[in-house]
C-alpha cells in the first residue's frame, strides 16, 4: 500500500459542457419512477428487429441521433464517439457506430462506462482538441441475460439480491461551445476487488470500488458529501447502496439523504426487480432525463455522479474468479 | 494477510446484510405445484391404461414421460413456463418438465445464431451434465451389478 | 377410494421431493443444471440399493415424473442389461431405458425452438 495518495481527479480549466442530452429506455423501465423523464419510451423489447442485439444496436443509434438533435447540431459536427456497452467486444457500440461518419473511440468499463466515456470526453474537450463528443451507452436485459445468466424462457427464480439489467441507452453530447450543464472535474477510479465472488450480488461487489473512487474525489477536491446538492451511484442497488453508506461511515463520511443510487431509483417496489435496476444503460438514461433535466431547471446546482462497474465475465466467474469493481465520477454544475 | 483478513471481513458482512428470503411460502409453492405435476403425470399414466389395456407397463410409462416432455416443451416455446418457474421454483424443476425446459428453453435462445453452431450445440448447455451424470452413474451402478 | 389415495400419495410425494429441491434453491442458490443432476444422481442410488421400487409401490408418479425417476430408470435399464448381456449392458442399458425421454426432449425442443421466439421476462 503506497503511503502517499496519488492524485486520481482532473478539474478542467474549461469546463465542456452538455449541449444535448437523450435517454431511451425499453417497455418495463418506461413504467419506472422516471417515466415521464425519458425521451423515449421504446413499446417492445425487440424494438422491431429480429435479435436483442440488433435492438440495442438500434437504441444506441437513436439515442445518439436523438442527442445531437436535442443539441441542435447534425452527427456530421459530432467529432468522436466515445461508446460502450456489455455484450462481448462491445458490439453493440461498435456496431452502432459503423451507422454513423465519426472517429469511434470504444471503451469498457462495464456498468461505469457513461461516467468514464465523460471523463474521458471532457478531458478532450478541456485540452481543446475537439469541439463536440458525444458519449453514449448502452444495455439490454435480453442481451445481457443470454450471456451472463440463462436461456430467457428458462424456469428458474431470480435470487433476492439479483439485479435487473436495464434496457436502456444513453447519450450526452459534450462541446466547448454552446448552453448547457457543465462538468468540472472528473475522478479515474482503480479496480478493487473484496472478493465476492457471487454472481448474483453486484451491488456487493462494486460498493468497495464506489468507496474508493469517493474517497479519493472527497480528498482531491477537499469537499465533502454536504457540498453536493445530489450524489448520485450508477447502479449499486438497494443492497449495495446501503453497503456504501456503512463503508463510508467507517471511513468516517457520513452520506446523508443528497445519496442515492440510479439502479434503487430506476423500478418501482412493484415491479418485481428485487434489489433494482443494473447495466450501462442504468445510470446513463437516469443521467441523461431525470438528473440533466433537474440540473438545468435548477433544482440541482452540484451534482456528483459516480458510475460503477463489475469486471466480470461469464469465463472468469466459471473459473471461480472474484468480481473486481471498478467506479468512475464526474462532477456535473449547473454553470453560468 | 492484511487483504485477505479485509475480504474475508467484507464477506461476512455481506453475507450478514443479504435480504433472507422467506423459507415457507416459497416451500410450500414448489409443494403444490410439483404435486399438481405429479399428479398429472399420473393422470396421463392412468388414462393410457384406460385406453390401451393391452400396453405393457414400461411402454406406458414412456409415454407418460414422452407427454410430459411434450407439455413442458410447449410451454417453454409460448413463454408460460418460466412464469410456471419464476412462481414454483424447485416445483417445476425437480419434474421431468424442467428437465425439458432446460432443453427446449437454450435451443429457442441460440436458435438466432444458426441452426447448427446455435440451436443444436447449444441445446444442451443446461441439460447435458444431467446426461453425463446420469450415464456415468448408470454405468457404475451395472458395473457393481455385474460383480454381484 | 383406491384412486383417491393414490392421487394422494402421488401428491404428497411429489410434492415433497420439489421441496426437497426448492430447499436446494433457496439454501445453496444451486443452479437448475445442478439441482437436475442432484436427483438423478439420487434416482439412481435409490435404484440401485433397491429402494425405488418400494417406493413407486404406493407413490407413482410421485416418484416417477421428478427426475428421480430419469436416474431411477438409467439404473434399472443397466442392471437389467447387465444381467443379460453382461459387460455390454454397463454401456447401453441406462441408455436404451431411457432413450424415449431423451429423443422426445430433444426432437420437441428442435421443433419448437424453430416455431417460437424467447420474450423477455415479466419478472
Amino acid at each position: 500500500m503506497g503511503k502517499e495518495k496519488k492524485n486520481q481527479t482532473i478539474k478542467f480549466k474549461h469546463p465542456p459542457k452538455i449541449i444535448g442530452n437523450y435517454a431511451i429506455v425499453g417497455p418495463k423501465e418506461g413504467e419506472g419512477t422516471f417515466k415521464d423523464y425519458f425521451d423515449y419510451v421504446v413499446q417492445n423489447d425487440n424494438f422491431g428487429e429480429d435479435t436483442y442485439e440488433k435492438a440495442e444496436r438500434k437504441m444506441l443509434e437513436h439515442a445518439i441521433m436523438g442527442a445531437a438533435d436535442k443539441a441542435g447540431i447534425s452527427t456530421k459536427d459530432i467529432d468522436v464517439l466515445l461508446c460502450g456497452d456489455l455484450l462481448n467486444q462491445i458490439i453493440s457500440s461498435s456496431y452502432a457506430a459503423r451507422s454513423f461518419d465519426l472517429c469511434y473511440l470504444g471503451v469498457f468499463g462495464a456498468c461505469s462506462t457513461m461516467a468514464l466515456s465523460l471523463a474521458m470526453g471532457s478531458a478532450f474537450i478541456d485540452a481543446g482538441h475537439f469541439q463536440n463528443i458525444a458519449c453514449a451507452t448502452s444495455s439490454h436485459f435480453s442481451s445481457a441475460e443470454r450471456q451472463f445468466r440463462y436461456p430467457l424462457e428458462l424456469g428458474n427464480q431470480r435470487p433476492p439480491t439479483a439485479q435487473w439489467t436495464a434496457t436502456a441507452a444513453g447519450c450526452s453530447i459534450l462541446s466547448s461551445e454552446g448552453d448547457g450543464p457543465i462538468i468540472t472535474s472528473a475522478t479515474f477510479g482503480k479496480v478493487i476487488d473484496f472478493d465476492i465472488c457471487d454472481v448474483n450480488n453486484m451491488g456487493a461487489a462494486m460498493a468497495p470500488a464506489a468507496m474508493s473512487t469517493m474517497l479519493a474525489h472527497f480528498r482531491d477536491t477537499n469537499t465533502t458529501p454536504d457540498d453536493y446538492d445530489l450524489i448520485v451511484t450508477g447502479d449499486l442497488g438497494k443492497l449495495g447502496s446501503e453497503i456504501l453508506i456503512d463503508l463510508m461511515e467507517e471511513e468516517g463520511i457520513k452520506l446523508g439523504i443528497n445519496y442515492c443510487d440510479c439502479g434503487q431509483m430506476m423500478f418501482k417496489h412493484d415491479q418485481n426487480v428485487f434489489m433494482g435496476g443494473s447495466g450501462c444503460g442504468c445510470s446513463a438514461s437516469v443521467l441523461n432525463s431525470f438528473i440533466l433535466r433537474k440540473i438545468r431547471e435548477g433544482v440541482y446546482k452540484k451534482v456528483l455522479f459516480m458510475a460503477t462497474g463489475a469486471l466480470l465475465s461469464p469465463t472468469s466467474c466459471q473459473q471461480g474468479e472474484s468480481i473486481p469493481g471498478v467506479a468512475h465520477a464526474v462532477v456535473i454544475e449547473k454553470g453560468e | 494477510m492484511e487483504m485477505q483478513e479485509r475480504n474475508k471481513r467484507y464477506n461476512d458482512y455481506v453475507n450478514a446484510r443479504i435480504p433472507k428470503t422467506h423459507a415457507w411460502p416459497t416451500l410450500l409453492r414448489a409443494f403444490w405445484v410439483g404435486g399438481v405435476i405429479c399428479m398429472i403425470g399420473q393422470g396421463i399414466t392412468d388414462g393410457l391404461a384406460a385406453i390401451f389395456p393391452a400396453m405393457p407397463k414400461l411402454a406406458i410409462a414412456s409415454y407418460t414421460s414422452i407427454i410430459l416432455v411434450f407439455i413442458a416443451s410447449f410451454l417453454t416455446g409460448i413463454g408460460v413456463y418460466d412464469r410456471i418457474g419464476a412462481y414454483a421454483g424447485g416445483g417445476s424443476i425437480v419434474p421431468i418438465t424442467g428437465f425439458s425446459n432446460s432443453i427446449t428453453s437454450p435451443a429457442m435462445e441460440f436458435r438466432s445464431e444458426g441452426l447448427i453452431f446455435g440451436l443444436c450445440v447449444k441445446m444442451f448447455t443446461i441439460a447435458g451434465p444431467v446426461i453425463v451424470i446420469g450415464v456415468l452413474a448408470s454405468a457404475f451402478v451395472g458395473l457393481i451389478y455385474l460383480f454381484i | 377410494m383406491e384412486y383417491f389415495l393414490t392421487y394422494l400419495y402421488v401428491f404428497l410425494v411429489g410434492g415433497f421431493i420439489c421441496m426437497l429441491g426448492q430447499v436446494l434453491v433457496i439454501r445453496t442458490q444451486m443452479t437448475t443444471a445442478r439441482i437436475l443432476v442432484t436427483f438423478v444422481i439420487l434416482g439412481v442410488f435409490l435404484e440401485a440399493i433397491g429402494v425405488y421400487d418400494y417406493i413407486f409401490e404406493f407413490a407413482k408418479a410421485g416418484i416417477s415424473v421428478p427426475i428421480v425417476g430419469f436416474g431411477a430408470s438409467l439404473a434399472k435399464g443397466a442392471i437389467s442389461a447387465v444381467h443379460s448381456r453382461g459387460i455390454l449392458g454397463i454401456f447401453t442399458g441406462g441408455l436404451e431405458a431411457t432413450a424415449g425421454g431423451i429423443a422426445a426432449a430433444v426432437i420437441f425442443a428442435f421443433i419448437f425452438a424453430l416455431i417460437f421466439r424467447p420474450k423477455t421476462k415479466k419478472s
